[in-house]
């Protein structure tokens, strides 16, 4: 049936050159990032540059690392896993929280409060960052870790996956709680959290790849050179003349501020489809 | 079935509400309430101006030229990374074997941020270092992003669609994956070949998938390519790539002309608004499918 549609021999080997090609292009910046920040800074500045790795992959990766340009990158790449992880688990949280009020309560207000969390669905920092900035200024929160977590952490997209959820648990496990005396809480935690588990994990993935790869927020927020994170404190590394570019430098760090969320697509691939799926559903 | 009680729940709701109250609402807030004001030079006293931060702004040339670049932008990247993300997905839907490990390599990008695809992209066409730039100068042709405004906007689309193709491709690869075998089949007995079959049966049944990423790919373009203009070109040259975003961003912070970024957030949050309709207008008929 399917020597049908699926054509043998040449036309295959033809689709796989032809996704190899597709590969090879979508791949191509990684892979000239990678000779990059194995060369000397001179090997480089005389163009063509290389394009086979060099042997400097060691000194310019520990020189990146440990030292840097405006501050060493293990501590952006600190800066960024805080502000990741906080970002994705105080999202799960809250939402897994206003989310079971929403689906098994009826209390006063719940359609205002509902509509409130909604409105935020589709509204990304980047259209109201003067304001929000003012608000995070006078908190006093600039150039700490809650001034970079808590205003991204306020979005409905999370609410209403688990919502979703919620709604798709079969009744009976709620009647069942309930005649067995189960408070609401033993209920939420004994038999709601285990069942979410992959939603949890799926979001999870989506989620850290967001926060990590934030840019125009930290930007802002973060003065200080220690509390950068790694996505934005790249373009800090480069010099107002553009011939005293560092790049073997800068393309180290370029690559170890993909590495945690590339890692994460990779080995968590299953998880990550199913939470783009459903965060777009 | 619910529980009883509404101390609990508005208790459970209550971080979500007071986050999403004091850093959206009161921003939102202060956005709207500000467009409305000029502050004087000195930041001591606003004078009230109704809409007259609104009427400057669309009689602002720069203002309406970002709007145009905006869009002009929005569509490049748009089709740029759905049609590269097509092909891919077409060719990954005719192979059996080996179609995850090509998946694995497609997605990856996925993960790298704007501003650092934005930084790879900036090396490889750097006027001096740059080994696409040396290869066009070999061939003849001059490359310097950095004064010339369409190389600008070129490099800027090329760098914003790459991150993109791999979420494309994904959701392309599912839509194909759900057209069932059999209609092809049909087809393909009746003698269609490959790109009259594409046309007439598949093209229309992945048209749910193309629209749903027409959407998302302009809410992209629009708001999250900042880091991507940021590190390449900061709007330049002559304003040649700042979009909506970017200039509310270089009016406020850079510019300090408060009203009038305000002005341009909540002109933004219309926008935003209008996006959100349009997707949920069509994920309600999607549900009915």
């Amino acid at each position: 049936m399917s020597g049908m549609v699926e054509k043998t021999g040449k036309a295959t080997w033809l689709i796989h050159l032809g996704l190899i090609i597709g590969i090879g292009i979508v791949c191509f910046p990684i892979y000239l990032a990678f000779v990059a920040s194995s060369v000397s800074q001179a090997e480089l500045v005389r163009p063509p540059m290389p394009l086979l790795p060099g042997d400097q992959l060691v000194e310019n990766y520990t020189r990146a690392l440990f030292s840097g340009i405006n501050a060493p990158v293990w501590r952006m790449l600190m800066n960024s896993m805080v502000m990741a992880l906080g970002i994705a688990i105080g999202k799960i949280i809250i939402s897994l929280m206003s989310a079971f009020a929403i689906v098994y309560f009826r209390f006063p207000m719940r359609g205002l409060f509902f509509w409130l969390i909604f409105m935020t669905l589709m509204l990304p920092v980047e259209v109201r960052i003067v304001p929000t900035y003012v608000v995070v200024a006078n908190f006093g929160m600039l150039n700490s870790y809650s001034g970079l977590i808590l205003p991204l952490v306020a979005s409905a997209t999370a609410t209403f996956l688990f919502r979703q959820f919620y709604m798709t648990v079969p009744d009976e496990l709620a009647e069942a709680a309930r005649v067995d005396g189960a408070s609401p809480m033993r209920f939420f935690i004994d038999i709601l959290l285990p069942m979410s588990r992959t939603n949890i994990a799926a979001l999870f993935v989506i989620l850290f790849i967001y926060g990590w790869n934030q840019y125009l927020w930290p930007l802002l927020m973060t003065t200080d050179p220690d509390m950068n994170t790694i996505v934005m404190g790249i373009k800090q590394m480069f010099p107002s003349g553009d011939d005293l570019t560092d790049w073997p430098l800068i393309m180290a760090t370029a690559l170890l501020a993909m590495l945690p969320p590339v890692m994460v697509v990779v080995f968590m691939q299953k998880l990550f489809i199913k939470g783009l799926v459903e965060t777009e559903k | 079935m619910t529980f009883k009680g509404w101390r609990l729940p508005v208790l459970l709701i209550l971080p979500q509400a007071l986050i999403t109250a004091v850093f959206f609402f009161w921003p939102a807030g202060q956005a709207i309430y500000q467009s409305a004001f000029i502050p004087d030079p000195f930041g001591l006293k606003s004078q009230f101006v109704g809409f007259g931060n609104f009427e400057y702004l669309f009689s602002d040339p720069y203002y309406l030229a970002s709007f145009k670049t905006t869009a002009v932008f929005s569509i490049l990247v748009t089709v740029v990374s759905m049609s590269i993300a097509l092909w891919l997905a077409l060719m990954a839907d005719r192979i059996i074997k080996g179609s995850g490990t090509y998946r694995t390599f497609l997605i990856w990008p996925y993960a790298v941020a704007p501003a650092v695809a934005g930084v790879l992209w900036l090396f490889m066409f750097n006027p001096n270092v740059g080994i696409a730039s040396w290869y066009m100068d070999q061939m003849g042709y001059d490359w310097n992003h950095k004064l010339n405004s369409g190389q600008a906007m070129w490099l800027v689309v090329l760098a914003s669609s790459w991150g993109r193709i791999s979420y494309n491709f994904l959701f392309f690869l599912a839509g194909l994956q759900a057209v069932p075998r059999s209609v092809i089949e049909a087809a393909a007995i009746d003698g269609a070949h490959f790109w009259r079959r594409f046309w007439t049966i598949v093209f229309p049944l992945l048209s749910p998938t193309t629209f749903f990423l027409l959407v998302v790919n302009i809410v992209y373009a629009f708001f999250e390519t900042f880091g991507v203009i940021h590190t390449i070109t900061s709007g330049g040259p002559q304003q040649a790539t700042t979009i909506l975003v970017y200039k509310v961003f270089s009016d406020g912070f850079v510019g300090q002309d408060l009203g009038s970024s305000a002005a341009q957030s909540v002109v933004l949050l219309f926008v935003v608004g209008l996006l959100t309709v349009v997707q949920f207008k069509f994920i309600e008929r999607r549900v009915h499918y």
